[in-house]
């Protein structure tokens, strides 16, 4: 019970933790005070939030009908995972009828030739989530690369810092949509034949992510670098360490926490990018789904977006609770923020 | 210059700028140490003796003047002048072992990884962490970690030993504890020594010899007083010496004094 306490603590989910206390048997008095106030005040928080969407929802009429309320977005979040049951009983039906006939082919002539098509149903809601999760982290993976070195050289070198530092200011402002038209065109003149599990529209949606989400993580890269403890520096001195060893065995490992502070921040950073690049780019994933719904304007195509950001809105919470364990787990024992 | 003391400070000045003009912390300092001897320096806090350190080990540049130890001059930091800081400044990701081995392994580039290894945990266990070697260093307690500190500075086998208040973090019992390490130690291999500290029993204790420092600015050598307490010592037979009260109320008369307030009282008193 002890152990479930702590592991509430390190997955940051604080808001359990009473309940683990609970359970661990302290104080019965106080962990219902505490679950009172990390549990009531968000619930009772929700509550009046999702009173007022439906009731300001209500009262707003578009050309597409009114806005959604919760009672609506529901039902919609209901049909569209029926929908993805639908298909995907439509594919299992699809491969049993190709299994079938190939083997009533082989079972007239040994040498007949079977056919092995792939199914290609329509892209379900939960195959677009999978499409922009791969999307932002092949997008995130780029940008890593590029960042943690980049930043690591900034910190190690005033040089390496202030020439780059200029650049870095102008170009971490800028927006997705415009790094968009440029990244598009430069993809284009390199991607000149169509690669079969490489689209192209993923490929710039990527790109465009990666572009975006790489500053964040170069910047704290950098700070953690150059402000790593005095006394670690005149040990590494004292022991006349050289270069590698001080930079693989010192000054990356003092640096991982405020390293993975920009990481963390480059994934939240890069998932908002993706939905902007999805919709322009056309690459199948939530935000190509939520201009297509727009595009097709039918009764249920508004509650259908606000299921997407709500999507968008949960997966990038636990995106973000992921990089906090990770955060926690190289921070040697110092607090981290959630 | 056929006996040139092993460590030989020679007119050091330290002086850095400010924004209301440069500040002369050190001047005209001068100090002879012979090979073997454990020596402490005491003063007001903001003095400059950590200062004076730091220009021995190489980590701070003098303004001027000449550091010579083992009759040659010292340039930059180098483990042959092995540093205990004031914090334990390990690596807290690094088991206690790794923290020594670091070093060790910079020192001793010829020897095998296991010849590497006995040397750590020879030392780990002489400071008392024979069980605790595998032990990540954030998971020591402060006065393990001071203990690692120790073990890694005589790991590499230095020519001179430099420690910088290296009890100043700790509480009453654990620095007690670990001034009587630091004595079993350092009885061993008799490495010339220089210890910073403000504290007069702590420098009485350990010390052949305790070196005064005047407060700055122009901070210098205000008085050396030799402690000749015989060794191996205990700390009960040094309390019980009949001249530990005698060398204590010196040290206590210069730093209470004019002595140590005023630079030009203490020249007319010399």
């Amino acid at each position: 019970m002890r152990n479930l306490v702590r592991l509430t603590d390190t997955l940051g989910l604080t808001w359990l933790t009473p309940v683990a206390r609970l359970a661990a048997g302290e104080d019965p008095r106080e962990q219902f005070r505490a679950i009172l106030f990390e549990i009531g005040v968000p619930f009772m928080a929700i509550l009046v939030f999702l009173m007022l969407w439906a009731g300001i929802a209500s009262s707003i009429h578009t050309s597409l009908g009114t806005l959604p309320g919760p009672g609506a977005t529901w039902t919609q979040a209901t049909s569209m995972i029926a929908e993805y049951r639908a298909e995907k009983l439509r594919e299992a039906e699809f491969y049993q009828e190709q299994k079938r006939k190939n083997n009533e082919r082989l079972a007239r002539n040994p040498n007949a030739r079977t056919t092995n098509w792939q199914y290609t149903g329509k892209p379900t809601y939960l195959d677009q989530i999978k499409t922009s999760l791969v999307t932002v982290f092949t997008g995130f993976l780029i940008a890593s690369l590029i960042a943690v070195p980049v930043g690591l050289l900034c910190g190690l070198s005033k040089v390496v810092m202030a020439a780059l530092n200029p650049l870095i200011q102008i170009f971490k402002p800028v927006s997705p949509l415009a790094w968009l038209p440029i990244v598009t065109m430069g993809v284009s003149a390199l991607y000149l034949r169509e690669i079969g599990w490489l689209p192209k529209s993923f490929v710039i949606s990527a790109f465009t992510v990666a572009l975006c989400s790489l500053w964040p993580s170069l910047i704290n890269t950098a700070l953690g670098v150059a402000s790593i403890d005095r006394d670690y520096v005149n040990v590494a001195r004292v022991l006349r360490l050289p270069f590698g060893v001080r930079v693989f065995r010192i000054y990356l490992p003092a640096s991982l926490p405020l390293v993975f502070t920009g990481l963390r921040l480059s994934l939240g950073v890069g998932w908002m990018v993706l939905i902007a690049a999805e919709m322009l780019a056309q690459n199948p994933g939530l935000g190509k789904f939520v201009w297509d719904e727009f595009q097709n304007g039918s009764s249920e195509s508004l509650a259908r977006i606000v299921v997407a950001v709500l999507t968008i809105g949960v997966v990038g919470f636990f995106l973000d609770r992921t990089m906090v364990i990770l955060q926690r787990l190289v921070s040697f024992g110092r607090p981290v923020n959630a | 210059m056929s006996s040139r003391p092993f460590l030989d400070i020679v007119k050091l000045e330290k002086s850095f700028d400010t924004p209301r003009g440069k500040l002369t912390v050190l001047s005209d300092f001068h100090l002879q140490v012979e090979e073997g001897k454990f020596i402490s320096v005491i003063g007001h806090s903001g003095c400059g003796k950590s200062t004076v350190l730091s220009m021995v080990a190489g980590l701070t540049e003098p303004t001027d003047g000449n550091i010579v130890v083992g009759n040659r001059e010292i340039e930059g930091p180098g483990p042959d002048r092995a540093v205990v800081f004031q914090s334990p400044s390990l690596f807290p990701w690094m088991t206690a072992m790794e923290n020594v081995r670091l070093g060790v392994d910079q020192v001793f580039p010829h020897a095998t990884p296991s010849q590497r290894t006995d040397i750590c945990a020879w030392y780990l266990s002489r400071v008392g962490l024979a069980r605790e070697m595998d032990k990540k260093a954030m998971d020591l307690s402060q006065g393990q970690k001071q203990r690692v500190g120790i073990a890694r500075a005589f790991a590499l086998r230095p020519r001179m030993l430099l420690l910088d208040e290296p009890f100043g973090m700790l509480d009453a019992l654990t620095r007690a504890e670990l001034q009587e390490v630091l004595l079993d130690v350092w009885a061993r291999d008799r490495i010339t020594a220089m210890m910073i500290t403000h504290d007069i029993d702590e420098a009485l204790f350990l010390s052949d010899e305790v070196v005064m420092m005047t407060s700055g600015p122009h901070a210098r050598v205000g008085e050396i007083v030799p402690v000749d307490l015989p060794r191996p010592r205990s700390r009960r037979e040094v309390l019980s010496h009949p001249d530990y009260y005698r060398l204590r109320q010196q040290l206590l008369n210069f730093l209470e004094g004019p002595a140590s307030h005023s630079p030009v009282a203490s020249r007319a008193a010399a």
